[in-house]
């Protein structure tokens, strides 16, 4: 299905849309919050979003962000919690397949944008490529200080210290930082940011080649990390930032450094640890490596 | 007590005004405030205390007069100082209890979070030493030890209270308003709370500004007091002098109106 799927549905777009669906203005408006975005690293610019043909929380934010960036030399890949193959992720790419007719692919070392809900690919991305994430809720601060006009006064003014109430709060209740996803970031060294919902085990990852783009479409919200930008967790001098994952290999395809999802099994406490990005599971299967479960699996 | 050639008030306050459309909130205030010294405010519900509170605590732009407060660069204009070096002063030489401890409090942050808040907000990120610091604070605002991880939404309206002023001294500020400090607790619960006020300021050598209807309280916390009435400042002096001796015809009433028993 890997193979079929690559590199397909090229020059099929529908002839009733605008390219990648959105009109022109929109896209340039977008393009001016990701440009700003780009140039004040971790700034969260408002922006106009519109609605789009899909309910808010299903990625309303990454696919105009991604509409916007979109060439029809593109190839567009779709991830959601690193699955290639949930609905979401299918919705989303056959969305783009059919208003833009870009290629798709699941591969993550030939797509040129990929969208993302909730992980950073395994495979570490290159120059040239872009990452658009998907984010429920942009605002670092929000759960600890409800108003918007005081949170957009923190940042200007950089008063962080209620972050660290937080990770405190962790600590006092569950002896560790206990945040376990959505963890908050310094961007080079200025702006507090959420890296949206991934896993903290994605955060060192966020230092990276290629350039990463936040959209939130409810929230009309756009941020943005360039190429190799500077990105700390926030910590504790005595209780330092620890990525965090399950402790257990891959029952799919054995790796050993790879973020996994647990499995129920069955209804006996049966429960399998597979990678949580199905591209990279795949690709080391197919390359011959062979988890605790790999054998029977690939026959079901 | 501290030094005693003091030479600078910590704060001097000039012509302020401050008004609502055509209604006044105050109007035409002036003071010296000096180190160590705690001030009383006393007037009847809408003679501008609390305006006039805000004000100075830099929560209300004032429509003319100066803030003048003693700042490492000499006396400063806080009304006129830029938006983030006031709040810079609010969290740290200045603190702010407000009547309805909610208020003042983060009531979804356990206890010593909301201790440990003013200590992160100037830069502590040691969590042990934060720790630390805020049992020390609790222990002394006669909050045990076990109720630190609560939050105060458990707490009672007298702890409550007592937990907002170990929240406001823990970064050692020189300077506390006070906006009814004791307001809406029970009369026993306020006797306590008023005790170890007194003994916080003597102890650090507090500066503090109180404003309040309650002559008890100013009576034993305050070295002097300020009268007011619609607005205008209309007697000060020694608290004991204006108290025993209370020579405008308003603070006579106010005086004589407190019931003996």
């Amino acid at each position: 299905m890997r193979d079929e799927l690559s590199r397909s549905g090229k020059g099929q777009a529908m002839e009733e849309y605008n390219f990648a669906y959105l009109d022109e203005q929109t896209k340039r408006m977008i393009r001016r919050a990701l440009l700003k975005g780009m140039a004040v690293p971790g700034y969260q610019v408002p922006f106009a979003s519109r609605e789009m043909p899909m309910p808010y929380g299903w990625g309303t934010g990454g696919v105009q962000v991604s509409a916007a960036v979109m060439v029809p030399e593109d190839c567009f890949k779709v991830i959601d919690q690193g699955a290639d193959d949930t609905t979401n992720a299918v919705s989303i790419r056959r969305f783009f397949e059919r208003t833009a007719g870009v290629a798709v692919t699941e591969r993550t070392g030939e797509a040129t944008v990929i969208q993302t809900r909730h992980r950073i690919p395994e495979q570490p991305l290159e120059e040239g490529q872009i990452l658009v994430y998907q984010v429920p809720i942009p605002e670092p601060l929000r759960f600890l200080e409800p108003s918007e006009v005081e949170t957009r006064k923190m940042h200007a003014l950089e008063e962080y210290g209620l972050m660290h109430v937080k990770l405190y709060e962790d600590i006092a209740r569950h002896g560790e930082i206990s945040t376990s996803y959505a963890y908050p970031v310094k961007v080079e060294g200025r702006y507090v940011m959420d890296p949206s919902p991934i896993p903290k085990f994605d955060n060192p990852k966020l230092r990276m080649a290629a350039i990463q783009l936040f959209g939130a479409g409810r929230e009309q919200r756009i941020y943005a990390l360039p190429p190799w930008c500077e990105v700390v967790s926030l910590d504790f001098e005595d209780y330092p930032f620890q990525a965090s994952r399950a402790d257990h290999d891959c029952d799919l395809c054995g790796a050993e450094g790879s973020y996994l999802d647990e499995v129920i099994t069955d209804d006996a406490g049966g429960r399998m640890f597979v990678c949580s990005d199905t591209d990279f599971c795949a690709g080391r299967r197919d390359a011959g490596h062979l988890g605790r479960l790999g054998a029977t699996e690939d026959v079901a | 007590m501290k030094d005693i050639a003091v030479t600078e008030p910590l704060l001097r306050v000039e012509g302020l005004s401050k008004s609502y459309g055509r209604r006044i909130g105050c109007e035409n205030v002036g003071f010296d405030l000096w180190p160590g010294e705690v001030m009383g405010i006393v007037g009847e519900s809408g003679s501008g205390k609390t305006t006039l509170l805000n004000c100075l605590a830099g929560h209300l732009a004032p429509d003319t007069g100066r803030v003048l407060f003693d700042t490492d660069a000499g006396m400063v204009d806080t009304v006129t100082m830029s938006e983030p070096a006031r709040r810079m002063l609010g969290r740290t030489d200045w603190a702010f209890v407000h009547q309805h401890a909610q208020d003042g409090l983060r009531m979804n942050v356990s206890a010593g979070g909301n201790v440990g808040e003013r200590l992160m907000a100037v830069g502590a990120r040691h969590y042990r030493d934060i720790r630390e610091k805020a049992v020390d604070w609790l222990d002394r605002v006669e909050i045990a030890e076990d109720r630190m991880d609560d939050r105060p939404t458990a707490f009672s309206g007298g702890m409550r209270q007592r937990l907002q002023i170990a929240r406001n001294l823990v970064t050692g500020p020189r300077l506390v308003f006070m906006d009814e400090p004791t307001g809406g607790l029970d009369v026993s619960v306020q006797a306590r709370l008023l005790d170890l006020l007194r003994g916080l300021v003597r102890e650090m050598g507090l500066s503090a500004i109180i404003v309040t209807h309650d002559l008890a309280v100013v009576r034993l916390l305050a070295d002097r007091l300020m009268v007011m009435k619609s607005g205008q400042v209309v007697e000060t002096g020694l608290t004991d002098q204006v108290l025993d001796d209370p020579q405008h015809g308003y603070t006579q009433l106010l005086v004589s109106s407190v019931l003996q028993v």
